[in-house]
């Protein structure tokens, strides 16, 4: 695999023009009390519904109108099924991931945004996993539609949900090596074979340097 | 057993038992080669390639005689990798990329996207009024070709060509709305991160009036064709069933949720784009089935074209207001305009930049190359689709370019429901209950 861009861009992959415009992800801090909003009431429903509230959850964060708890991995599923079953969380939308290569060993993140039709609200949950050990378990059980969303994760970037029914690629192919949307995979440079024909690698054919 | 020299079909000896392949013509010498094993069970492959599959989809259904026992989608044929190539890009050109993902409803992606790039910038109650009616009206066209295409489709699969003709009829006018509003008849980019790409042209409001009064005319024609029809309701009633708890743990919205009677339309439950001030109902039906789907879409389009008219009536008091936010930094620099050689950058500003201000040319170039900054978070947006909620995660890490851009589309999620929909019915109802959930593989597989 090239390190360099579809582009011929190089180190940062800034094919702009611009090569010093890479600025490190930023930690958002934890939100203190109060929230504001309805994210009070949602955070006080979840600690009187779930007694283990302050072990399970890492920090709060309450940016842009938008309320993300942070969630141990182990308890995931713990704290999923009372946001379901009391609190009223019926819908997981989507799972995604995202990758910060910058976050020591909480590299991967794994965003779960949730909507409760009952209370018309919406929470997102991110859980932090490392990519030495990129493990959560799975949440199908308790909301069926993360299947798929979950397999998407898996296939892009390489988080393993644990007990999942069936965690096997769904976008790319069957076989292929590495996790595509990791920041670590280049943007093209990625050779291709088609029919028994070679294509060499974008960097090598078209090139805007 | 006979050797074949029938091109189009085939048959091997796998691990998994005996392979055939049929891709058209004639199919006799198979049939008769089936018939006569002796197991009834047969795994069928239906796609990626087949007219009854709504592009690239892949169903692989196991069967016992016409019974589907078993269901699964194939998915990925059409994965072009746009989330990551936006992180190469800058915020403005990421809606160039994300209009190509689901091609039916191009309008719907670029507003969620833009959505949340002003959310990011915190510039949400920034865009001019001007510019959201634009969006707002550009989305209900939008509804009503992605409409037409679920609906004429999905009866050319059971069978109806007539309903095909027509919805493809009333398409080609939305289409020309597009093409007269932002020069482009799909994937427009015409919604940009702080307001729309360029104002309406001259006399565009009585052309959408006469427009909404034509395809109000037209869509009867449809209506007299399908609704209350014999051979479409045995079709369709009581097929495909899905009911709410089923919706809810698939996570499941658009027609295919307001079919088990839940009237949950993020229009109405979290608006945006100021929908709250247009009038407007949510259809419902409670049969749970693919007619009761199909009855949704019909009953929408007419909610559509009033959503249009009150934009219309809207649009003509807001006559010369701006369509792009104030903040220099932000806005594209150009305002794109109609020449005598078609449309382009207008020529004001090129006379602007290229002969009287030398700092008008590096904002120009700093903004168009560059981009602007926006400050790191997350933020989702969500918007009703016409297939349901379509979400957008963005992450921001305070650069010109996006750190993360996921799709949370509504076609990938819905597709999981196949299962729940077709097993134990008849293989023929695949079709129908596929069709009704009306995915778009280039949603699907982005």
């Amino acid at each position: 695999m090239s390190e360099n861009g579809m582009f011929g861009g190089k180190g940062s992959g800034d094919t702009s023009g611009f090569g010093g415009l890479v600025n490190a992800s930023t930690v958002i801090a934890p939100t203190q009390r109060p929230y504001g909003g309805y994210f009070d009431q949602v955070a006080d429903d979840l600690e009187r519904a779930y007694p283990l509230f302050s072990d399970a959850i890492e920090k709060v964060v309450v940016d842009r109108g938008e309320l993300t708890l942070f969630i141990k991995a182990a308890r995931l599923v713990d704290v999923a099924k009372i946001l379901r079953d009391q609190l009223r969380f019926e819908m997981c939308v989507g799972v995604n991931g995202i990758h910060f290569p910058e976050e020591t060993s909480r590299e991967l993140h794994a965003v779960y945004s949730l909507l409760s039709i009952t209370r018309n609200q919406r929470i997102r949950l991110e859980v932090c996993v490392s990519v030495k050990d990129p493990h959560i378990p799975s949440v199908v059980d308790v909301w069926a539609g993360t299947n798929w969303h979950e397999r998407e994760t898996y296939d892009m970037f390489g988080i393993i949900f644990d007990n999942h029914p069936g965690l096997t690629r769904i976008l790319m192919p069957d076989d292929w090596a590495g996790f595509p949307q990791r920041k670590d995979y280049p943007l093209g440079g990625i050779e291709i074979e088609y029919k028994g024909a070679t294509i060499p690698a974008p960097s090598q054919r078209r090139s805007y340097k | 057993m006979t050797t074949f020299t029938d091109p189009y079909a085939s048959s091997q000896e796998t691990t998994e038992g005996r392979v055939y392949s049929v891709t058209g013509g004639d199919w006799d010498s198979l049939v008769t080669e089936i018939g006569a094993t002796k197991e009834e069970r047969v795994v069928l492959n239906m796609g990626p390639q087949h007219p009854s599959t709504h592009g690239v989809l892949r169903l692989i259904l196991e069967l016992e005689g016409e019974t589907v026992t078993e269901t699964r989608c194939g998915i990925g044929y059409l994965h072009t990798g746009i989330e990551k190539n936006t992180e190469f890009r800058n915020w403005t050109q990421g809606v160039t990329f994300v209009t190509r993902m689901d091609y039916l409803s191009p309008i719907f992606n670029e507003t969620a996207y833009c959505l949340g790039v002003e959310k990011l910038l915190g510039i949400t109650n920034d865009v001019p009024e001007r510019a959201t009616v634009i969006r707002v009206m550009m989305m209900e066209f939008n509804r009503i070709s992605s409409h037409m295409v679920a609906l004429g489709t999905g009866a050319l699969e059971l069978g109806a060509l007539s309903p095909m003709i027509f919805a493809f009829r009333e398409r080609e006018k939305v289409l020309d709305v597009f093409e007269l509003l932002s020069g482009l008849r799909m994937n427009m980019a015409y919604i940009r991160p702080g307001g729309v790409a360029q104002d309406l042209p001259e006399g565009a409001l009585k052309i959408i009036r006469e427009t909404v009064k034509d395809l109000r005319h037209n869509f009867k024609d449809n209506q007299k064709l399908l609704v209350g029809n014999s051979i479409w309701l045995k079709r369709t009633q009581g097929i495909g069933y899905l009911d709410l708890a089923g919706c809810t743990t698939l996570g499941i919205t658009g027609p295919v949720l307001r079919s088990t009677g839940l009237a949950w339309d993020l229009r109405k439950a979290q608006p945006y784009c100021g929908y709250e001030n247009y009038e407007f109902d949510i259809p419902t039906t409670d049969t749970c089935d693919v007619y009761g789907r199909f009855l949704i879409r019909m009953q929408e389009l007419e909610q559509s074209l009033r959503i249009i008219e009150q934009c219309v009536t809207k649009l003509e008091k807001l006559e010369n207001q701006p369509v792009m936010v104030a903040d220099k930094k932000i806005a594209w620099p150009s305002q794109l305009s109609v020449g005598a050689d078609g449309m382009g950058n207008s020529l004001n500003h090129i006379r602007e930049i290229m002969g009287e201000s030398m700092e008008a040319l590096i904002h120009h170039f700093k903004l168009v190359t560059e981009g602007f900054r926006v400050p790191a978070g997350q933020v989702y947006t969500a918007i009703e689709s016409p297939r349901g909620e379509l979400g957008v995660n963005l992450v921001s890490d305070g650069g010109t370019r996006p750190y993360r851009v996921h799709f949370r589309d509504p076609s990938f999620n819905n597709l999981q429901s196949t299962a729940a929909m077709c097993e134990g019915g008849q293989m023929a109802d695949v079709i129908a209950a596929v069709a009704s959930i009306d995915p778009v593989m280039g949603g699907v597989d982005r």
